[in-house]
């Protein structure tokens, strides 16, 4: 039970992850493809607010303030009753709506796979190509040292 | 009598709408789009981020449109922008060593795990302009080479395997990390506080404090342990969630100073270590902060105070360019009554100097006054 329960916020941390780096206009998107229902009273927000970012000294030390960044967040609750949040970088509120809606959707266990194939998983593979090329775009400016033989003759 | 004077409202909405004319232009030009200077003038963008004190690019992207470009001012208007926003809390410290790299090169150290990587940089380029980029040529896509995910430790973690270099900057147990946007500055400063001052410090100012340290003016022989560029995840713990939330991933640009060291009383002859972590692709400014950190730290180590890189009051009070532009700009806006107080003091000065100089001809035109 312990276990279910500590996968199973593994994976919405995860979905919510997956909303937070998307764009806006994509979860647009794929939530009208997906058919996804928006139903949902607002609890809280969209709002925009900030929080400060903290580093370490020397990257692994005690914990620094750096700056500040934009967030926007919502709270929603479905008519089945799921409450879902979302915070995310940036003030795009219609995505924070729309990700707390995914986050309740995620909760109610008829909807999950729904959010998950129509919505997640499309998000998080676009998402990992996009890295898989910046990866590589990066790798190709990766320095190869040789050593330069020197002629005996 | 106290006499209050207006005047200027005409002057001044007029002086906004002819700015306003300036700022776009000939009209035949087409309008900078928020978007072309969030692709194309990136690093601008960056720097406005950074000294700005907020991670937004469209925000930042906007503030240098209305600025016409003039950074300080952009800078200042975002700036004034987060004061208007509440706060939602601290997020969790950053993991660098987690990052989705996109330059990392270190100068100590030829073959470390992971590699040199050269990214998207202006080294090794042969500052020429180029005429194709006037044209408006069209721009090749980047090769790409498929290798396979390779961890990169940060250098520091390798170099500390001898135990030749001094660990990551501790704080006491207890010690909740200050904030100069909430509480005033106070002298001595805790180093995170520093760090966080310098972050938001403006890059021309540490840059010459950082080569100043270089010239000899407090020299501590400085190498680049690490630089590395790219994103990492935010997350934030709230209330209403079991575990912290994931925000999304920002750009950041840390760098490893790392700086010789023979030792003092308070310690033995090691490594010591200047950091600097700043928003968005800012390596310049990064690896200014981080000489100016490892300066700053004289007096825990136990070294003399002679140069302004080390006096920490000095240079933190005079790094924020909101602050110093506000105080050298407002001596354009009027002061008309102060300035006659000045007049007449210097008059009745000047007038018993003369006295003073020619006690006879001032008696002669006094009299022929009379």
């Amino acid at each position: 039970m312990r276990g279910q329960e500590a996968r199973d916020q593994a994976e919405r941390k995860a979905a919510m992850a997956t909303l937070a780096q998307s764009s806006g206009d994509d979860i647009v998107r794929l939530w009208n493809e997906a058919g996804l229902p928006s139903d949902a009273e607002l609890l809280r927000g969209p709002e925009t607010g900030l929080v400060t970012l903290r580093g370490r000294i020397g990257g692994g030390g005690a914990p620094f303030n750096v700056g500040e960044a934009t967030v926007t967040r919502a709270t929603v609750r479905l008519p089945t009753g799921q409450v879902g949040h979302c915070y995310a970088l940036g003030r795009d509120k219609q995505k924070a709506k729309l990700a707390a809606i995914a986050d309740a959707l995620w909760q109610d266990p008829a909807r999950r796979n729904e959010v998950e194939t129509g919505l997640i998983a499309p998000l998080q593979s676009a998402l990992t190509m996009a890295h898989e090329k910046r990866r590589a775009e990066t790798a190709a400016t990766k320095v190869d040292f040789f050593t330069m033989v020197r002629g005996e003759d | 009598m106290y006499v209050a004077v207006k005047g200027g409202e005409a002057a001044i909405a007029n002086a906004h709408s002819l700015l306003a004319d300036r700022r776009r232009g000939d009209r035949s030009v087409p309008a900078l789009r928020l978007d072309q200077i969030i692709e194309q003038l990136a690093l601008g963008v960056d720097r406005v981020m950074s000294e700005g004190s907020l991670y937004d690019r469209e925000l930042a992207a906007l503030a240098i449109a209305q600025a016409r470009g003039d950074m300080i001012e952009a800078i200042f208007l975002v700036r004034a922008y987060r004061t208007t926003l509440p706060r939602f809390g601290y997020s969790r410290p950053i993991d660098t060593a987690n990052m989705l790299v996109e330059r990392r090169v270190s100068a100590t150290y030829k073959d470390l795990p992971g590699g040199q990587l050269l990214g998207p940089t202006f080294d090794y380029t042969h500052r020429l302009l180029d005429p194709e980029l006037a044209a408006g040529a069209d721009v090749a896509e980047p090769l790409l080479r498929e290798t396979e995910a390779q961890a990169m430790p940060r250098v520091s973690a390798i170099l500390a395997r001898e135990g030749l270099i001094e660990p990551d900057g501790d704080m006491p147990q207890d010690h909740v990390p200050g904030d100069i946007t909430r509480e005033p500055l106070e002298f001595p400063m805790a180093r995170d506080i520093r760090l966080q001052a310098l972050s938001r410090g403006d890059e021309g100012f540490l840059l010459a404090l950082g080569y100043s340290t270089q010239r000899g003016y407090a020299r501590n022989h400085p190498f680049v342990g690490e630089i590395r560029i790219g994103e990492v995840e935010l997350e934030l713990d709230v209330p209403e969630l079991p575990f912290s939330v994931p925000l999304g991933t920002v750009r950041v640009t840390e760098c490893q100073m790392v700086n010789q060291f023979k030792g003092s009383a308070k310690a033995p002859p090691q490594f010591t270590r200047g950091y600097g972590l700043v928003f968005g692709q800012s390596e310049r400014k990064a690896m200014a902060v981080a000489l100016c950190d490892r300066a700053l730290r004289a007096k825990e180590l136990g070294e003399d105070v002679v140069a302004a890189a080390q006096d920490e009051e000095f240079v933190i009070s005079h790094s924020d360019n909101v602050q110093a532009t506000g105080f050298v700009e407002h001596l354009k806006l009027p002061h008309y009554v102060d300035f006659q107080a000045e007049l007449d003091l210097v008059r009745r000065m000047r007038t018993e100097y003369d006295a003073r100089q020619n006690p006879v001809k001032v008696e002669e035109k006094r009299e022929a006054a009379e």
